[in-house]
């Protein structure tokens, strides 16, 4: 009984990783209708930023947060502005393939960077830290920290989206932003502040992803896929949902594993497959009249 | 007083089809204007070319003094183009008191705190603040078109586009409609009105231009234009009173 406890118990904290992975997508989407087909690999490269900030700078890896994060702001803002803006219309298609394309040429330039080597950041004793909750059964501290920061995370984006100016912003433009320009709000500047919300997230997942996990230049098209299920498990448009949808995901990818090591991966898009037959638009899906 | 807005030799054209055809207008501050003409005319697209959600092929817009012609849509607003469309278009995922606020907040560069009492008195004249906080996407046509002209007005415009804004409402409503306008432009706030219902447009406005295959007909005093021979033949006879 125990053992199924703690299964459960690590799923929902790898959960948390995946709703990181999650919100920034949900970002993009909900603001732009934009899917970000490289986001993946965005993580990944965040992730690669974050090691050379702590090897080569020194940094300790939650300090290095503080050169990772302005650069992808930076770096979202102008992929955004100067390349995203161009694609966005009626038609979806041009986002996916220039996203895709993206993806293809940020993978080449890592592995021409970095090689395929794969790579890990350490953390010190931070990686085998865990606090026992009962007999058998313990937490580890980095997976609790990742759990914590996305909870954290999406307070902060819910409380941004319902009562800030900007988060009006964003959803005015997200329900029409023809009309948007007509309030006197700058359709192209929202567009590309959500992009750089969207990448301060993803620096904070890339740094997440490479302390718990391998990672190598090939890696961000799995943690895309990630990303894409527990958004649509989620219920597209929620924030909360990205939540539940990550942690469904990893919940069910641990039980997997506890059956047989191979099944990790398949029970994670089994339970996807299983809510869209029962809840096609999601767990908590938007209520929009058009 | 001066002109607010001018227009100079507007074109646009949709393919091989000139919408508007090289139409000059004026408008003095303070003032009324009506626009009137048949289905396809032209009307709307020259409140797109006015706001900047279409750009002209050739011509000019001068709007306070400055050449607005190359102007993004947002930077209009803020200069005090205000607009109503024909067919509501609210921020359906919001409050129709957040509606207000993005346009009290974008369009005239103000936080949102100093904006509150604002928007809370257009609420008040646009008869909407009973429905403050439900979702604009639940409001009825009536009150749509009432946050339409309440969103537009959040907006702080120096002139107003209203674009058919009587349409489909009753007779008492538009009554109602016409004394609401009536006093947003007894605060000084200029006016540009098309409308099919001419006697709520006559009560308003203080010059009338009727437009035609994107030419313009006549510009004139409201009760000469209506009666003269070139309108007539363009409403065939129809008595557009």
């Amino acid at each position: 009984m125990i053992e199924w406890v703690n299964t459960v118990l690590q799923g929902i904290l790898t959960g948390g990783l995946y709703a990181l992975f999650a919100a920034g997508l949900a970002i993009i989407f909900g603001v732009m209708r934009l899917v970000n087909i490289t986001h993946g690999d965005l993580i990944v490269l965040s992730a690669f930023v974050a090691m050379v900030a702590i090897d080569v700078m020194g940094f300790n890896p939650f300090i290095s947060l503080v050169a990772v994060l302005p650069i992808m702001f930076v770096f979202g803002y102008i992929l955004q502005r100067s390349i995203l803006n161009f694609t966005l219309g009626d038609d979806l298609l041009p986002p996916l393939l220039v996203t895709f394309g993206l993806s293809i040429v940020i993978q080449n330039l890592l592995l021409q960077i970095f090689s395929a080597d794969s790579q890990r950041i350490k953390a010190g004793s931070l990686e085998i830290l865990s606090i026992q909750l009962y007999e058998n059964l313990s937490v580890g501290v980095f997976p609790l920290i990742v759990f914590i920061v996305a909870v954290f995370i999406i307070i902060g984006l819910q409380y941004l989206f319902s009562n800030t100016r900007i988060g009006r912003a964003f959803r005015a433009t997200s329900d029409d932003a023809v009309t948007a320009q007509l309030m006197g709000i700058n359709d192209r500047h929202i567009f590309s502040l959500s992009m750089a919300l969207a990448l301060l997230i993803v620096g904070i997942a890339g740094l997440f992803v490479g302390i718990s996990t391998n990672f190598d230049p090939s890696a961000g098209p799995s943690r895309l896929l990630f990303a894409f299920e527990a958004v649509i498990m989620g219920g597209l448009g929620s924030l909360w949902g990205t939540l539940a949808g990550g942690i469904i995901l990893g919940v069910s990818q641990n039980i997997g594993a506890k059956l047989d090591p191979g099944w990790q991966i398949l029970a994670g898009h089994i339970a996807f497959l299983v809510i869209l037959v029962f809840r096609p638009n999601g767990l908590f899906p938007r209520m929009r009249d058009d | 007083m001066a002109d607010l807005l001018t227009t100079t030799n507007l074109s646009k054209s949709f393919g091989s089809l000139l919408v508007i055809d090289s139409f000059h207008m004026h408008l003095i501050e303070g003032e009324a204007l009506g626009i009137i003409g048949p289905n396809g005319a032209g009307k709307s697209t020259l409140f797109n070319l006015i706001t900047g959600s279409l750009h002209p092929n050739s011509g000019s817009i001068v709007f306070d003094g400055a050449d607005i012609t190359r102007m993004p849509a947002h930077d209009r607003c803020r200069a005090g183009i205000g607009r109503s469309y024909q067919i509501p278009h609210p921020f359906v995922g919001m409050t129709v008191f957040e509606n207000l606020l993005v346009g009290a907040a974008f369009g005239s560069g103000r936080g949102e705190s100093e904006s509150y009492d604002f928007c809370a008195q257009i609420l008040k004249l646009s008869g909407l603040l009973e429905k403050s906080n439900v979702l604009a996407g639940s409001l009825t046509l009536l009150e749509r078109k009432r946050l339409e002209l309440a969103r537009a007005l959040a907006t702080r415009p120096k002139v107003l586009l209203l674009d058919e804004i009587a349409g489909g409402l009753t007779e008492h409503e538009v009554k109602e409609l016409i004394a609401t306008i009536n006093s947003i432009h007894a605060e000084g706030t200029s006016i540009i009105w098309i409308e099919h219902i001419v006697h709520a447009l006559l009560s308003v406005v203080s010059r009338l231009i009727v437009i035609n295959f994107g030419q313009k007909l006549d510009d004139g005093n409201p009760k000469i234009v209506i009666k003269s021979p070139e309108v007539q033949k363009v409403y065939m006879g129809i008595s557009v009173e």
